[in-house]
């Protein structure tokens, strides 16, 4: 039996097929647009031309109120403990979800949410200043963070994005090179999530990763510098919501 | 005799309310005299006994915090602004029927915007002591609440005799059980009321004038919610999670916090803060031979987070949640309220000792975090 996950967030919209609970079957990637209801419109056209329509199906993510062919919508928060549970085991560990509009650090045993935090209406540490910051750069996200590794010195100390956009603008015309101001963003939002992690976890609580940035081996090197615990991810921790949407479907409709 | 009219925004309240004001202005037409007050700290006794009626004015809109920012700081609590724009703006209704505002010295933006506010209306403050385990914490406030009663008396050209007193204790501790008798019906499972529909009504009390037919009004309310539900009425279904609400004053952020929970699963079966519990318990001992100092004494059981250490919260709490089979802790605050969010780590410490799951919340009066806190909340009773 399939199960369908959509996983809707502010940047990027995640699908995720599984079969019988266990084997990902299908997943991609799309931008989610200015629209979540057309997005969730392209991913059924998807799932239709793939043959997966009609298989249960849970939305998650900030626009999971739009998915029209879901059973149900579930939160962010216990979709990724799911999709931890999936992809990092039962845990217990601190997942922190670099998300593109929120930060969610969240505690995870027996593969349950038992405590949660997420960083208030401000961008400050999340997806979203990062790809502010490498537009000001001209780079992609992807390409700051790995400029970061050959760059030091720098220190952007402004928590709001507004304000640390003219601070960047005013490095660049201060001749610093991209490659240190790059790392500037990335210990800006490795500090701020370093201290939400803070409040929430006791020192060395094992730590996975999942949201966009996953992909990027200096934010895992950075992120684990900083907590002083090493922090695991996968190639598919950004699928961990829509992976852990599909369980729910999967799980609420198994005979 | 004299004519009042309306301010223009009266069109724009609830029909409760605007009842209300059409009181107001009666009582007013009539000679009557209106006390605004702020805080659950204002000794309603002394104010009844003068026979002057009381009325809260805690604001609770976001329409008049633009006016109140021009005098007062973008960030601060949300209740303080709009309660100052609304004076500043003479937009509710409440507020320019006042011949005084009693305000007391609780948090520090409340105390520094009474001054301000002092400007434009007759504003008196009490002085309340905030540490009431030091021995003289009592005898301040009596103190307090005897100035007070002699303000009263001048402004107003009455006496305020103990027994009228006493006789205002009496009905006021009636209220109090009525309203105590009332939020405990919430303690059956399922519960008869939700949330919202209870502290909406709890809050509309307050604007009735005429204690003895809200006396009347707990009472038949109370009666018949409990027959209704002896006979099979369960309004809330069964299996929802049970939640107790703590911190702020929340009448101005009810639809982003009470509601979402009750739309996601949850139903608040008790309410600690302001409009809720933590006031409606305790009783003014009305056998005392200082009925004054009985009066100061009851006040001294609230446990606000003004206090320090607020050991009366710790103690009510944990008793709050055994007794109501609470599935969750849900501590709301208002923006930049210090007193509470300071607290906050104390009452997760708390919670975690106590072994319920906690979640706090930070709100101004805007819609614009709607979005985050309905994740939060639905986060949250996913999680339980």
């Amino acid at each position: 039996m399939y199960s369908i996950g959509v996983d809707i967030g502010s940047t990027c919209a995640k699908l995720a097929v599984l079969e019988d609970g266990q084997e990902l079957a299908f997943h991609t990637v799309m931008p989610t647009g200015w629209s979540s209801g057309n997005t969730a419109q392209a991913i059924l056209d998807l799932l239709e031309e793939r043959g997966f329509q009609g298989a249960p199906c849970v939305a998650t993510g900030y626009g999971r109120r739009n998915v029209p062919y879901a059973q149900k919508a579930v939160t962010e928060i216990t979709c990724h403990a799911k999709g931890g549970g999936f992809l990092f085991g039962e845990g217990p560990y601190v997942l922190i979800d670099i998300g593109g509009q929120d930060t969610k650090i969240i505690a995870v045993s027996g593969g349950a949410v038992q405590d949660f935090l997420m960083n208030d209406k401000c961008s400050a540490g999340t997806g979203r200043f990062l790809e502010i910051m490498a537009n000001t750069l001209c780079v992609d996200p992807a390409r700051l963070c790995e400029l970061a590794r050959a760059g030091s010195g720098v220190s952007i100390s402004s928590m709001c994005t507004v304000f640390a956009e003219s601070e960047v603008i005013s490095l660049i015309g201060s001749g610093a090179s991209k490659e240190d101001i790059a790392f500037g963003v990335v210990d800006s939002i490795v500090n701020k999530v370093a201290s939400q992690y803070g409040r929430l976890a006791g020192p060395g609580s094992a730590c996975c990763l999942t949201g966009g940035l996953c992909e990027s081996p200096y934010i895992l090197e950075a992120l684990s510098k900083k907590l002083g615990t090493p922090v695991r991810s996968s190639p598919l921790a950004r699928y961990a919501g829509a992976i852990g949407a599909a369980l729910i479907a999967y799980g609420e409709n198994k005979r | 005799m004299c004519a009042y009219t309306l301010p223009p925004q009266f069109e724009t309240f609830t029909q409760a309310r605007r009842e209300g004001f059409l009181k107001a202005m009666a009582i007013k037409e009539a000679g009557g005299h209106i006390a605004g007050t702020f805080c659950t700290f204002t000794p309603c006794e002394l104010i009844d006994a003068a026979g002057v009626h009381p009325v809260s004015l805690c604001g609770m809109s976001q329409e008049p915090i633009p006016a109140a920012e021009r005098d007062l700081p973008k960030n601060l609590c949300p209740l303080i602004k709009s309660s100052y724009g609304f004076a500043v703006s003479d937009t509710c209704p409440y507020t320019y029927f006042s011949d005084l505002i009693v305000g007391e010295t609780t948090c520090d933006g409340k105390k520094k915007m009474y001054e301000l506010l002092g400007q434009i209306k007759d504003v008196y403050v009490l002085q309340l002591p905030q540490g009431i385990q030091r021995e003289q914490a009592l005898e301040q406030w009596t103190g307090e609440l005897r100035r007070f009663r002699s303000v009263l008396e001048e402004k107003f050209q009455v006496t305020i005799t103990d027994e009228a007193l006493r006789e205002a204790s009496i009905l006021r501790n009636q209220i109090r059980q009525a309203q105590t008798g009332l939020m405990e019906l919430q303690k059956l499972d399922p519960p008869p009321f939700s949330g919202l529909d209870l502290y909406r009504l709890l809050d509309g009390l307050g604007f009735s004038f005429d204690l003895h037919a809200t006396l009347q009004k707990l009472a038949d309310l109370t009666a018949q919610l409990r027959r209704d539900y002896d006979a099979g009425a369960r309004p809330v279904p069964a299996g929802r999670k049970r939640i107790l609400v703590t911190g702020c004053p929340i009448g101005g952020v009810l639809e982003k916090t009470v509601k979402v929970v009750e739309e996601n699963g949850g139903v608040v079966v008790c309410f600690e803060n302001c409009s809720g519990i933590k006031p409606s318990r305790y009783l003014v001992d009305t056998q005392a031979e200082d009925i004054l100092t009985a009066i100061a004494q009851r006040y001294l059981r609230i446990g606000c987070a003004v206090m320090t250490p607020n050991t009366q919260r710790m103690e009510l709490l944990p008793q709050l949640a055994e007794e109501f089979q609470v599935d969750g802790i849900l501590d709301i605050e208002l923006q930049a309220c210090h007193p509470y969010t300071v607290e906050r780590c104390m009452i997760k410490q708390l919670a975690d000792r106590i072994g319920i799951p906690f979640l706090a919340l930070d709100a101004d009066y805007s819609q614009s975090d709607l979005g985050q806190l309905t994740t939060r909340i639905a986060a949250f009773l996913e999680m339980l």
